[in-house]
C-alpha cells in the first residue's frame, strides 16, 4: 500500500460547498478517490455531487467512517477547521488553503501535539497542491493525468514545479508511487524529513525526489536525516538560485533570512549528505532516470 | 508588512515597553518646533525609512541646537537614504522622528522572530547591542541568548527573568526587563507580528530600560484581523511596481535583468528564473500569476512586466493544473494586440488543454515564439533577447 492514502481511504472535503471545492471534489471522484462526504457548518443535510454534507467533522466521521480530510476553508477559518479534523479522529488531513496566518499554524501544531502519537493526525500543507498516489487516489488539486504509476516518491513545496517534475518523468515513461505537497508556508504540517521517513519504509517507492526552494531549515534537516537514516537513493532540486536575499518569492516561506537558506547553500548541504542534485529544473526527470539506472 | 520606527515605538509603548520621548515631523520647521516642545538641549533626529542600518548611512543625527536640527533635516528630507538593507536605489525620507537624547550605560540586542525549526516564537538577545545581529552571531556568538515561547501559555515570567539574568543585568533592573520582554511578546502575538527588533535596548544613566530603536514587521496573511495595522502601510517605502502588483493580486519582485517572466506558481516561477540564468540570461522579475489565470489577469501581468524599462524579452511559462492553457493563450494574444508589444515574446504551455492553447497562439498570426520544454523556452528567450539587442544596436549604428 502507498503512503498516506490508498484506493479505499475514505475522504471528506471541509468547505465542500465552495466553488473551488466543488470543482475539485468532482475531479477527485473522477480520478477514483473514495470521497464520502463534506463538512460545512450550517449546511448539514445538503448534497454536493451526490455526497452528503454535514455540520461538523465528528458527524461526518460517525456517519461515513471518514479517515482523511481535504481542507478548502478560507484563510481566516482554516486553522480552526484543521483542529476540528484533528479532534474528530481524522488520520490524515491535507490543507490546500493559501494565506493562513503563521501564528494560527503555530497554534494548530501545538494543538495537534495534545494527542498521543498513535492518535495524532498527520497534516500536509497548508498552501500545497495535495497528495496523489497515481492510479489509486488523489487528495488535492493537481491534474491527475500528468502522473504515471511507478516507483518514484516525490516530496515538494511547490505545486506547479511538482507538476513539471511529474511531467518530465512521464515523458520518460517513469511513474510515481506517491507525490506529497508539503506546501510553501513557513510553518507547515509535515516537513521533508517527515515524508522521507515514510518513503524510506514504503515498499512501492525505490527512489525519492525532493523538490525544495529557498527559505527555512527543512531541506538541511532533511539532509541530516538522509545521511543517517535513508538507504534509498534521493534526488533533489532546489529552486531560487537567482532569488535575492531578504525578499519573499511568492510563497510566504520562500525568503532567505539566515545562513543555509539560499539555494546554493542548500544544494551544498544536500550534496554533502549524498543526495544527487539536479542542477536545473529542466533536468529533474533526467537526473532521476540516471539514478534509477545506476541503482538497477 | 513593515512599519516605521515611530509607529513601532507607539505600539510597543502601548504594551508597556518604555521608549524615549519623541515626536514626528514632516518638515524641518516642524522638527524644530517639536524639539522645543520636547524640551532639553540634546535631540536625535532620525530619518524614518523601512530599513535598518540608518545610523551608518547618515540617517541619524545628534543635534544640540535648533539650528542644527534645521541643518540635519535639510540634509535628510526628500533625499534617498541608501543603507545595506535598502538596495542601491535607497528609500525616500519624508518623515523624521525627533527624540530627546538619553545618557546610555549599556546597549542590548533584543529580537523576537518566528523560528521555523521549533515552529514557535523565539526570543534572541545579546549583551552586544548596537551591532547587527548577523555581526553579533559572526563575531560574538557566545553572547547570544535564545529562548522559545510555548504557544499555549505564552511567555512566562521565569523565562523573561532567565534572559535578563543571562544578559548580566543587575538585580534592580530585572523587573523592568521582564516587563519589556513580556510587552514585546504580547505585541508580537496579539498583532500577528513576524518580527520585533529592539536594537539597541539601552540601560540609561539613571537606570531605566529603554527601547532606543524599534522595528516591527507583520504577517500579511493576518492583516485581515488588524485593520489598525493596515492603516500604517506607507507606500512611499515600497517599490511602486510591487505595490501595484500586490493591489492586483499578483506576486511580483523586481530584479536587475532583461528577461521578463510571467509564470503560474511560486516554485515554477523561481525555477524559470534559474533556467534563464543557466541559459545565459538574467531574469528581470519574479512574477506568480496564481491559479485560475483569466485572459484579463494575463494582460495585467504583461502590463506589469512591461512597466520595467529594462525588459527586452518576455518569457511566459504556464503549467496548467487548475489553469487551462487555452485561456492563457487567449490572454497572451489579447495582451499582445492590446499593448502592441514590440519585444520578443516566448510562450511555453504545458498541462490541461495544451493543444487548444497552441492552436490559439498559432492562429493569431502574431510573432509569438513557442517552446515545449522549460529549457527550450529559456534558451529561445535568451537567444531572442540577444538577437533583438544586436539588431537594435545595428539600427542605431546605421
Amino acid at each position: 500500500m502507498s503512503i498516506l492514502l490508498d484506493r479505499d481511504t475514505k475522504v471528506i472535503v471541509q468547505g465542500i460547498t465552495g466553488r473551488m471545492a466543488r470543482f475539485h471534489t468532482k475531479d477527485m471522484l473522477n480520478y477514483g478517490t473514495n470521497v464520502v462526504g463534506g463538512v460545512v457548518p450550517g449546511k448539514g443535510g445538503e448534497t454536493v455531487e451526490g455526497l452528503p454534507v454535514f455540520d461538523t467533522v465528528k458527524q461526518a466521521v460517525e456517519a461515513t467512517g471518514a479517515e482523511a480530510s481535504l481542507v478548502f476553508v478560507p484563510p481566516p477559518f482554516a486553522a480552526d477547521s484543521i483542529m476540528e479534523a484533528a479532534d474528530s479522529g481524522i488520520r490524515y488531513c491535507v490543507c490546500i488553503t493559501d494565506g493562513i496566518p503563521a501564528q494560527d499554524m503555530i497554534r494548530v501544531k501545538r494543538y495537534m501535539y495534545r494527542y498521543p502519537r498513535d492518535r495524532r493526525m498527520v497534516l500536509t500543507g497548508p498552501n500545497c497542491a495535495g497528495t496523489i498516489s497515481p492510479g489509486k487516489a488523489l487528495l488535492g488539486i493537481m491534474p491527475g493525468h500528468i502522473y504515471l504509476q511507478g516507483p518514484v516518491g516525490i516530496i515538494g513545496r511547490s505545486g506547479t514545479l511538482g507538476y513539471e517534475a511529474a511531467a518530465q518523468l512521464k515523458a520518460r515513461g517513469i511513474g510515481v508511487s506517491t507525490s506529497v505537497g508539503i506546501g510553501g508556508d513557513p510553518i507547515n504540517g509535515s516537513s521533508f524529513r517527515d515524508i522521507l521517513e515514510r518513503f524510506e519504509q514504503d515498499d512501492e517507492t525505490s527512489v525519492i525526489a525532493m523538490i525544495g526552494e529557498i527559505g527555512g531549515p527543512q531541506e538541511a534537516e532533511a539532509a541530516a536525516f538522509i545521511r543517517d537514516h535513508v538507504t534509498k537513493p534521493v534526488v533533489a532540486y532546489v529552486a531560487g538560485l537567482t532569488a535575492p536575499k531578504g525578499r519573499t518569492m511568492g510563497h510566504a516561506g520562500a525568503i532567505i533570512s539566515a545562513f543555509g537558506e539560499s539555494a546554493s547553500e542548500k544544494v551544498e548541504i544536500l550534496s554533502a549528505a549524498g543526495v544527487t542534485v539536479a542542477e536545473n529544473p529542466a533536468v529533474i526527470g533526467e537526473t532521476i532516470a540516471h539514478v534509477m539506472e545506476r541503482a538497477a | 508588512m513593515d512599519i516605521h520606527e515611530y509607529q513601532a515605538k507607539e505600539i510597543l509603548s502601548n504594551f508597556g515597553v518604555a521608549v524615549p520621548t519623541g515626536a514626528l515631523a514632516y518638515s524641518p520647521e516642524q522638527a524644530a518646533y517639536r524639539a522645543r516642545e520636547l524640551g532639553g538641549d540634546k535631540w536625535i533626529v532620525k530619518a524614518q525609512i523601512h530599513a535598518g542600518g540608518r545610523g551608518k548611512a547618515g540617517g541619524v543625527k545628534l543635534c544640540s541646537s535648533e539650528g542644527e536640527i534645521y541643518e540635519a533635516c535639510n540634509a535628510l528630507f526628500g533625499r534617498k537614504l541608501v543603507t545595506h538593507q535598502t538596495g542601491a536605489e535607497g528609500k525616500g525620507i519624508y518623515r523624521v522622528y525627533v527624540e530627546s537624547a538619553v545618557p546610555i550605560d549599556r546597549e542590548i540586542y533584543l529580537g523576537f522572530v518566528l523560528d521555523r525549526t521549533s515552529q514557535r516564537v523565539m526570543i534572541v538577545a545579546s549583551s552586544e547591542g548596537g551591532m547587527e545581529i548577523e555581526d553579533i552571531s559572526a563575531e560574538k556568538p557566545d553572547s547570544i541568548v535564545r529562548s522559545t515561547v510555548e504557544p499555549a501559555v505564552g511567555l512566562q515570567e521565569f523565562q523573561a527573568r532567565e534572559i535578563a539574568f543571562q544578559l548580566g543585568l543587575e538585580p534592580g533592573l530585572i523587573q523592568q526587563m521582564v516587563r519589556t520582554l513580556q510587552g514585546c511578546y504580547a505585541a508580537f502575538s496579539e498583532l500577528d507580528a513576524t518580527m520585533v527588533e529592539i536594537n539597541p535596548l539601552v540601560i540609561t544613566g539613571d537606570k531605566r530600560v529603554l527601547a532606543l530603536d524599534a522595528k516591527m514587521s507583520f504577517d500579511d496573511n493576518a492583516l485581515f484581523r488588524h485593520p489598525q495595522i493596515s492603516e500604517l502601510r506607507d507606500k512611499s517605502q515600497e517599490d511602486p511596481r510591487e505595490s501595484r502588483a500586490a493591489d492586483r493580486g499578483l506576486s511580483y519582485v523586481g530584479l536587475d535583468g532583461n528577461i521578463g517572466c510571467i509564470v503560474n506558481g511560486a516554485g515554477l516561477a523561481m525555477a524559470t528564473m534559474d533556467t534563464i540564468k543557466l541559459a545565459g540570461g538574467e531574469p528581470a522579475n519574479f512574477l506568480d500569476i496564481g491559479g485560475g489565470a483569466s485572459p484579463e489577469r494575463v494582460t495585467k501581468a504583461f502590463r506589469l512586466v512591461l512597466s520595467d524599462d529594462n525588459v527586452q524579452a518576455i518569457l511566459v511559462n504556464i503549467f496548467a493544473g487548475i489553469n487551462r492553457c487555452d485561456w492563457v493563450a487567449e490572454g497572451v494574444v489579447q495582451a499582445l494586440r492590446e499593448l502592441q508589444i514590440d519585444i520578443p515574446v516566448v510562450v511555453r504551455l504545458a498541462g490541461t488543454n495544451v493543444e487548444e492553447g497552441q492552436k490559439i497562439l498559432a492562429k493569431s498570426g502574431l510573432p509569438i515564439i513557442r517552446a515545449t520544454s522549460l529549457m527550450e523556452a529559456a534558451e529561445r528567450a535568451v537567444r531572442a533577447w540577444q538577437n533583438d539587442l544586436t539588431q537594435n544596436t545595428k539600427m542605431r549604428a546605421v
